[in-house]
């Protein structure tokens, strides 16, 4: 549905050159929720205001529903952009008009005459739970509320992606968690695609069935999370369920395990135990329901060398777990 | 010299204020109009065509933006920098070609104007730099198109300032009215001109400085009503992010 290739895009002010997007390139499949997370300053504003050109890159391609944006006249990425709703960190609400006229923005750009505007507005409203705010002006309503209202503003015009640019960052966890549900009800409900960014891992756990991980310009990792989670090594799967480090236990052997899928309810330590008489200590665990799976990493301390715990760890890994070795 | 005892003295004031208020207001009427039908355009198409704006490439062409502003950029410092009363001299043969003639409050009307313009407009770029610019990204997300990002963001975003800007250029045009008045003929100033100081008649002056700053006063109280009619001010700054913290931190006892 969205796919970005070999973006690139540098930005000079004064003497100062930053390249922001270097050689990008994502894809995102029909019905999905793709997360891109990163921190401060990684490139994430500057890749999805490149999906609809807010920011036009200096190299590569985006693709929406079929049409190469980058490609397109002035006119034509305007009729495009319709098909594509954008929600923002600062809700960035006309202050002057109400709740409604926010709502029906889109549609008056469209042309959409007074009357559909009005019920598609309702319609919409209702579906985001502010009907009863239609008349209030944005000074008058919550962060959570306003965002519901730049939500309802982006699919008013019945796009087939929603962007979400930090939709959430300011808001409180709470506030966070019910705005998130929403767009994970929107997605399901009407079969929008929705590319989000953010810098919070809660926010990738909750609703996201892709993600990328992107650092100074550059995305270091991509894949739906049931895969990532399965992965060696990486480094979004770690951030899912971060152990800490590992601690220094010279003589023992440290491993992480990560379960996924089948394999979350088997009754592993008791099974090591009882097959190789094992002492197993536990030093922690992460449990998260993730893409509606249960999942989650298990940190093991085994007595003795990784050496001499071979038959244990290929045993694990050969009922589908996957199992790294802390300190190697 | 007039005598306040004579029997007419009170309806002839009256007369004289009456008709040059009606000219006052006709001359700042009819200049703001102007004053605002050209300095709204004027001031949109500065900011519009400054490096990143809306209009920075007319016609694809930045160089063609660029220049625009220069020379607008130049209009408006030429016009704010010159007296007014020099300006207003030097104004009248355009007056004359204009109006046809450079006496009375018609041709009043025409320097008024042509002082107003570069302020008002200097007002309106203000005003519309202020909008933020996430509310342009907003629009264009849903596909606007120039136009209607200056007819449906930035205007009405802008709408309070620059009735605030109005409201100050409305006081200046009424100050330089005064000026032109006692050059050009008419309105109030004429008034205090030829009663209060030719003829030395301090009730004139007096009068006519009550009925200015009447003028002034309900021009400015009501471009205030206005302007806080339309600019729907958030309430106590971030509450949003205040409010989280609070809740988290304070109110639950941690
Ligand atoms: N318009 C611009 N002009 C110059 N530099 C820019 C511009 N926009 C972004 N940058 C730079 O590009 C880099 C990436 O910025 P970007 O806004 O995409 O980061 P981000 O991941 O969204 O960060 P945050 O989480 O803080 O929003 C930063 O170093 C930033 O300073
Ligand atoms: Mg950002």
């Amino acid at each position: 549905m969205i796919s970005v290739q070999h973006v690139s895009k540098t930005f000079r002010s004064g003497g100062t050159v930053t390249a922001a997007l270097q050689d990008v390139s994502l894809e995102v499949a029909e019905g999905e929720i793709f997360g891109v997370i990163g921190q401060s300053g990684a490139g994430k504003s500057t890749l999805i205001r490149a999906v609809n050109l807010l920011e036009r890159p200096d190299s590569g391609t985006v693709t929406v529903d079929g049409d190469e944006l980058t490609a397109l006249s002035p006119a034509a990425l305007r009729a495009a952009r319709r098909k594509i709703g954008m929600v923002f960190q600062h809700f960035n609400l006309l202050a002057g008009r109400t709740v409604r006229g926010n709502v029906e923005l889109g549609l008056e750009i469209i042309g959409v005459d007074g009357d559909q505007r009005r019920r598609r507005a309702f319609e919409i409203l209702d579906l985001v739970g502010l009907a009863d705010k239609a008349g209030s002006y944005p000074a008058e309503l919550s962060g959570g509320q306003k965002q519901r209202v730049g939500i309802a503003r982006a699919l008013a015009g019945e796009p087939k992606v929603l962007l979400s640019d930090e939709a959430t960052s300011a808001l409180d966890p709470e506030t966070t968690r019910s705005i998130l549900d929403l767009v994970k009800t929107i997605n399901t409900d009407l079969g929008l695609t929705v590319l989000l960014i953010t810098h919070e891992m809660e926010v990738v756990k909750r609703i996201c069935d892709s993600a990328a991980l992107i650092e100074g310009g550059r995305i270091v990792e991509q894949g739906r999370i049931v895969s990532l989670i399965s992965t060696a090594g990486s480094r979004l799967a770690h951030e899912l369920f971060p152990l800490g480090d590992a601690p220094r236990t010279p003589g023992d052997t440290v491993i992480d395990i990560t379960f996924s899928g089948g394999s979350a309810d088997r009754p592993v330590i008791a099974q090591l135990a009882r097959t190789y008489g094992l002492d197993v200590s536990i030093l922690g665990a992460v449990i998260e329901t993730i893409g509606g799976n249960q999942a989650g990493r298990t940190r093991l301390q085994l007595p003795g060398q990784p050496r001499s715990n071979t038959g244990p760890i290929e045993d694990l890994r050969s009922q589908g777990m996957l199992v790294e070795i802390v300190g190697e | 010299m007039i005598d306040p005892s004579a029997p007419d003295f009170w309806s002839g004031l009256f007369q004289v204020l009456l008709v040059g208020t009606g000219q006052t207001l006709y001359m700042v009427g009819v200049s703001l109009l102007i004053t605002v039908v050209v300095g709204l355009p004027l001031g949109i198409v500065l900011v519009g065509t400054e490096a990143g704006g809306l209009f920075e490439s007319p016609f694809g062409s930045r160089k063609l933006g660029r220049a625009i502003n220069r020379i607008l950029e130049f209009i408006v410092n030429l016009g704010r920098s010159v007296p007014f009363i020099i300006l207003m001299v030097a104004l009248i043969p355009f007056t004359r070609l204009v109006v046809g003639t450079f006496i009375g409050p018609t041709a009043a009307i025409v320097p008024l104007a042509v002082v107003a313009i570069p302020f008002f407009a200097r007002m309106v770029e203000i005003a519309i730099k202020e909008v933020d610019t996430g509310l342009i990204e907003a629009a264009e997300s849903l596909g606007a198109t120039r136009w209607q990002i200056v007819a449906k963001v930035l205007v009405p975003e802008a709408l309070s300032p620059m009735i605030l800007g109005l409201s100050t250029t409305v006081t200046s045009i009424i100050n330089f009215s005064a000026m032109v008045g006692t050059v050009a003929g008419g309105g109030l100033g004429d008034v205090a001109v030829r009663y209060g100081y030719q003829r030395y008649s301090t009730i004139h002056m007096v009068a006519v400085i009550i009925v200015i700053f009447a003028i002034v006063m309900v021009l400015q109280g009501l471009a205030t009503l206005l302007a806080r009619r339309f600019a729907h001010k958030s309430r106590p700054a971030r509450a949003e992010k205040v409010l989280p913290a609070l809740r988290d931190g304070v109110l639950t006892g941690a």
